[in-house]
């Protein structure tokens, strides 16, 4: 028994030049808000962008987005994702709607294989994948399965939030995975810990995102998004994510 | 047409498997498609002519239906899916995305959604036969 889907992976991707999974060890750090906002800010830049929710259990960048409920991908020799404010947008959320989906780690492998096999993405600059947290089975299959992925890493200033974080790093060093860098976000503080913890683990610190209010009345707002605190800390990110290939071609400003 | 894609993970990995196995042209592939997705053997056999060519230009695609079993994990009862339960939006959601069963079935005896899909999920190789090279 030789399940086929997983030999057609890179070829869907093949058109995509990057591949930037935004992810964390921890939960509830903004990984969703970041990813969505990269998203949006690399369409700024002239760039041609797919934002592929792959938080099964808690989709949230629909909501970001303010995605139409009528938005469906397309079938034609697989799905093509519908474009959402200039994005190619895929989430599980167009098969389940507002329900939950209750899958356990092998469910969430199969539903993985199943979209990544099926999608057919145009050409892209950058694929941004909002992670689930942890480091569970979707890291660890887009590890397995996605040749050319690059990590993004969110922490919060909270030492619980980053000695959870420090875990994934280590996972991800010791696999040699490339990381983009470091991302501090909802900082309220002055304190330069997680930038000196970044530094010493060799990672690069791509700046603080302060905590800003009127991120959630930015909901459902993608414009509202790019004028909070972390629309505006896009372009470190951005040149962070872009730099790591050479060959940009959709020029971001340096 | 969802059946295309997964005609090209067919061929892309019977392809993979031929190499392995140093074929130089293949005449049997056996498809097995589960009924969970339920996957249209007319589309795919056509998907999968449509795309052969190479080693598989004169390959017989033998395309096998499997019965679908889930089994509730609190509760151990076993059943038989029945897509005719479903009305056509939840089929085709299903369809593209096997687990999302999860969401919009529930186990008959308890109501539970964790359950595993025991057998007939999705499309899988079960045999290659073809020419060895010499």
């Amino acid at each position: 028994m030789i399940d086929p889907r997983t030999s057609v992976i890179n070829e869907r991707l093949a058109k995509t030049r990057q591949i930037i999974a935004v992810s964390s060890g921890k939960g509830g750090v903004g990984k969703s808000m970041v990813a969505t906002a990269l998203a949006l800010s690399l369409i700024k830049e002239g760039c041609r962008v797919g934002l592929f929710d792959l938080d099964f259990t808690g989709p949230s960048t629909h909501i970001i987005l303010g995605v139409p409920k009528n938005a469906q991908p397309k079938e034609d020799k697989g799905l093509v994702p519908p474009t959402v404010e200039g994005l190619e947008y895929m989430s599980l959320v167009y098969f389940v709607g507002d329900n939950p989906a209750p899958f356990r780690g092998a469910d969430v492998s199969n539903a993985l294989i199943e979209l990544l096999s099926v999608t057919q993405w145009g050409e892209l600059d950058f694929l941004i994948i909002d992670m689930p947290p942890g480091i569970g089975d979707a890291v660890l299959d887009l590890i397995r399965l996605v040749k050319r992925i690059e990590f993004l890493i969110i922490t919060t200033p909270s030492l619980l939030a980053f000695e959870v974080v420090k875990k994934q790093l280590a996972l991800l060093c010791e696999l040699k995975m490339p990381i983009v860098g470091v991302v501090e976000n909802m900082k309220m503080n002055n304190s330069d810990a997680i930038k000196c913890e970044s530094t010493k683990l060799g990672l690069k610190y791509l700046g603080a995102i302060a905590f800003d209010s009127e991120v959630e009345a930015s909901i459902g707002n993608p414009a509202k998004l790019l004028s909070t605190a972390i629309g505006k800390s896009m372009d470190k990110i951005k040149k962070a994510v872009a730099g790591t290939k050479g060959d940009s071609k959709c020029h971001l400003k340096q | 047409m969802h059946e295309w894609a997964l005609a090209e993970a067919i061929l892309a990995s019977a392809n993979q498997i031929a190499q392995k196995e140093h074929l130089k042209t293949v005449s049997e592939v056996t498809i097995r498609v589960g009924e969970l997705q339920q996957v249209e053997p007319p589309i795919l056999r056509f998907a999968l002519k449509q795309l052969c060519e190479g080693i598989f230009k004169d390959t017989k695609f033998r395309i096998l239906k499997a019965k679908s079993t889930l089994k509730c994990r609190v509760c151990g009862t076993t059943w038989k899916y029945n897509p005719k339960k479903l009305d056509k939006a939840t089929a085709e959601a299903i369809h593209f995305v096997p687990e999302v069963a999860h969401t919009y079935i529930k186990c008959p005896k308890c109501g539970s959604p964790d359950f595993e899909i025991a057998s007939g999920r999705g499309v899988w190789i079960e045999d290659i036969k073809g020419v060895k090279a010499v």
